[in-house]
């Protein structure tokens, strides 16, 4: 799943007020008031004086998302008199590899996937991550965030934000009446949802409809079941496509999907039969939780924004979400999704900026320049008190959890024929009746070879 | 860039376009009596056919091309590409979509515009009727797609929960239970076809009225006198008299539907077995990334397009030099 596709329904609903800022957004470059040698500027002495000097910044984070980002660059600003040009673009994925292979690259790109980092450093373009970034990675995000941002064994994109997908949604005060527990294990979450069946009451709701890119949350899905089941080596193995799609571990992965989503019994309460999953919006999928017609749905922590206006997202509010859990409980594997910082000048002043980004200093500046909360990040410096969302704080004690082994999203990293096509499609037509294996067969067809 | 900056390079543009107008102008003024028309000619013509060639042959001829590599467009691989249109199951059924689309839309939307040109001929109100039906005609594809797709929402059968979409409270009003309409495979890619029609309707009617209006009198006054009934003035009074019209009115609106993408896309995205080729053709170019694929799509489709195109182009001259 791409930010791109889950920006999607934020994109539709505030269309008409991107389409009205637009234009002033995107190539508008943001003025800074900057005077140097201010006090609370300690922290910005190892950059030095950069008067005068620019730094362009090009990313797919566009109004309203952009306020909060310029604001956590502003401390940098004042105090190093350097002056930071923002970008945001929402063609940015595309945009920015034509940019790399045309020879005019910004100096600094703002990359949601993996797999796009290793594009644009295959057009020569990108300059490795500086020894000062370097150090700020190998001393705040535990090693797979490091690998997701090298290539060939160089270093280059050091993590931004984060997002968690591991997260089950519920309705806290459902579980206070009934006296049910937080599931901790896989097998305690099969026995709850069979508690609430036996109850007459469907547990489960999903809905995989997006637009073009219908059908991506069920590859969420059997990530996190493949995850569980075999483990982050297997996991990357089948991502990689070192073992093939239709071999057994992901088939068994799929299946484990279906003992929840294609239960008649599970599925799909307040929405339908298993097939409504497939017209269901993801957006409308787990509002049944707020009319008590459903107990779980699984998604993403930026599920948290989609809940109407008035409700209360907290452990003791109307909704609130648990970690989905592994099949036992000392593992703890997280599916998520984050952004890299990836350079292409090594001119002092942006490895200077670079560097801040690296920094806790920067993350829980970003902390306070979101005061509605919805940003994350799985830098370890960063204060999990200053959060002020109940989700977000989840989210970062999950991310920074040591027992926590990171996997990004597994189908932004396979190639587009199967990471944004086969996979949705055939994970459609798995929801609408086609069995696992000829799913899984589908798939593996479709691998460009 | 700022706006000043936008606002300039407008203007540089369009000083470049008078510019160009300006030097063809002149090359043709250069140019006079008898032996200089076919000059002139060939003056006025040269920009047209050199974006011509640039916009539309050389790409056409590179899709061609590019439809006999794999999917990165590096390897030659014959016409591996077209056999899989043909053989994969997936494939296939996309074809025969376009089959189903391309035989019921046309003869569906013009018998319904003819018929309702007939009604509201020399009917009172006939502007209004007739502004009605041709309303879905100004409404874009993507619009009149997501109107009906909330016509065809689909709600559970659930106390407490209502239907939101029109046809489905309809049918709990009959006393049935709601459909998933846009799910339910093969019936789904007519109700996608419906939308079309819907929206072909009003050109067909407004065509075809046109071309009854131009009956002459005179051969309806004989038929009348002849002791002619409506459905012989139909059969063999207007028929006749506006075949050409019928004949533009069907391959017009038979090519549109061949090159269907916006309804297919904005409803179900090609999902639930109703896809097009020309949606397959997006999908398989710039999501699947198989170029090699998309291009031997589009060249398939571009062959189905023209017996159609040139037969319409027959009929118009036809019915033109009548």
């Amino acid at each position: 799943m791409t930010a791109r596709t889950k920006g999607r329904g934020a994109v539709a609903a505030a269309g008409v007020l991107a389409l009205a800022l637009g234009a002033s957004a995107c190539g508008t470059a943001k003025k800074s008031t900057t005077s140097t040698g201010k006090s609370g500027c300690e922290a910005y002495s190892q950059y030095g004086n950069l008067k005068g000097k620019t730094v362009s910044i090009y990313t797919g984070i566009v109004t309203p998302e952009d306020k909060p980002h310029t604001d956590s660059y502003k401390p940098f600003e004042s105090c190093t008199g350097a002056t930071i040009k923002y970008e945001g673009d929402k063609s940015f994925e595309a945009q920015v590899l034509v940019r790399a292979k045309a020879g005019n690259p910004p100096d600094l790109a703002i990359v949601p996937q993996p797999g796009l980092v290793k594009q644009l450093v295959a057009t020569g373009a990108a300059k490795a991550a500086p020894a000062a970034v370097q150090a700020n990675v190998d001393k705040f995000w535990n090693k797979d965030w490091k690998g997701y941002g090298t290539v060939n064994g160089t270093f280059y994109a050091a993590p931004l934000g984060a997002s968690v997908k591991s997260l089950v949604w519920y309705s806290p005060k459902e579980f206070k009446d009934k006296g049910y527990k937080v599931p901790t294990t896989l097998d305690e979450l099969k026995t709850l949802s069979d508690t609430i069946a036996a109850g007459g009451k469907k547990p489960w709701c999903a809905g995989v409809a997006s637009g073009d890119a219908t059908g991506w949350p069920i590859t969420d899905w059997m990530e996190d079941m493949m995850l569980r089941l075999y483990g982050p080596a297997e996991y990357d193995k089948w991502v990689n496509h070192q073992i093939a799609f239709n071999s057994p571990e992901p088939t068994a992965a799929l299946d484990k999907v279906g003992e929840f989503l294609k239960n008649s019994k599970y599925v799909n309460g307040g929405l339908g039969n298993v097939q409504s999953i497939a017209s269901t919006t993801f957006q409308d999928a787990g509002l049944p939780i707020l009319d008590g017609t459903c107990s779980f749905h699984r998604q993403a922590s930026f599920y948290a924004a989609n809940w109407p206006k008035g409700t209360k997202v907290a452990e003791d509010g109307d909704v609130f979400a648990f970690y989905l859990p592994g099949v036992d409980t000392t593992s703890k594997p997280v599916l998520g999704g984050g952004e890299f910082i990836l350079a292409f000048s090594d001119r002092p002043e942006v490895k200077a900026f670079q560097t801040y980004l690296s920094t806790d200093t920067w993350a829980n500046n970003k902390v306070a320049s979101s005061p509605a909360g919805g940003w994350v990040s799985a830098n370890k410096g960063l204060d999990v008190n200053k959060l002020t969302s109940p989700i977000d704080k989840l989210a970062a004690q999950i991310l920074q959890d040591p027992k926590a082994v990171f996997r990004f999203d597994g189908s932004d990293q396979m190639p587009a024929a199967v990471g944004s096509d086969a996979f949705w499609k055939q994970a459609t037509n798995w929801i609408t009746g086609q069995s696992t294996k000829d799913t899984v067969n589908k798939i593996e067809a479709a691998w460009p070879k | 860039m700022s706006n000043t900056a936008k606002f300039l390079e407008m203007g540089y543009a369009i000083l470049i376009f008078v510019a160009i107008v300006g030097v063809i102008l002149f090359i043709a003024n250069r140019f006079s009596g008898r032996k200089g028309d076919r000059a002139v000619a060939s003056a006025f013509l040269a920009p047209t056919l050199i974006v011509l060639s640039v916009g539309l042959v050389y790409p056409g001829l590179r899709t061609v091309y590019e439809s006999f590599f794999d999917a990165a467009g590096k390897a030659f691989i014959g016409l591996d590409n077209y056999s899989t249109i043909f053989t994969d199951s997936d494939e296939i059924t996309v074809l025969r979509n376009t089959v189903v689309w391309v035989l019921i839309t046309p003869f569906f939307a013009t018998g319904i515009g003819l018929l309702y040109a007939i009604l509201v001929d020399k009917a009172r109100l006939e502007s209004f009727a007739k502004a009605l039906i041709f309303l879905p005609m100004a409404i874009s594809f993507v619009g009149a797609s997501i109107i009906w797709k909330f016509i065809y929402e689909y709600r559970p059968e659930q106390s407490g929960i209502k239907q939101i979409g029109l046809l489905n409270q309809v049918v709990v009003w009959l006393g049935g239970s709601p459909q998933q309409w846009l799910l339910n495979k093969p019936w789904n890619n007519v109700f996608l076809i419906v939308i079309m029609i819907w929206i072909q309707a009003g050109f067909a009617m407004t065509v075809l009225s046109a071309a009854i209006k131009a009956i002459p009198e005179d051969i309806v006054e004989a038929a009348r006198l002849d002791g002619v009934k409506a459905w012989g003035m139909f059969r063999f009074v207007t028929v006749p008299s506006i075949r050409p019209a019928l004949v533009v009115v069907l391959t017009t609106i038979g090519i549109a539907t061949l090159k269907v993408f916006d309804i297919v896309r904005t409803v179900t995205g090609g999902q639930f077995g109703t896809s097009v080729v020309a949606n397959e053709f997006y999908s398989q170019s710039f999501r699947a990334d198989n170029q090699g694929l998309g291009a031997a799509l589009a060249v398939l489709l571009f062959l189905l397009v023209i017996p159609i195109v040139l037969y319409n182009i027959r009929q118009l001259r036809a019915s033109e030099g009548r």
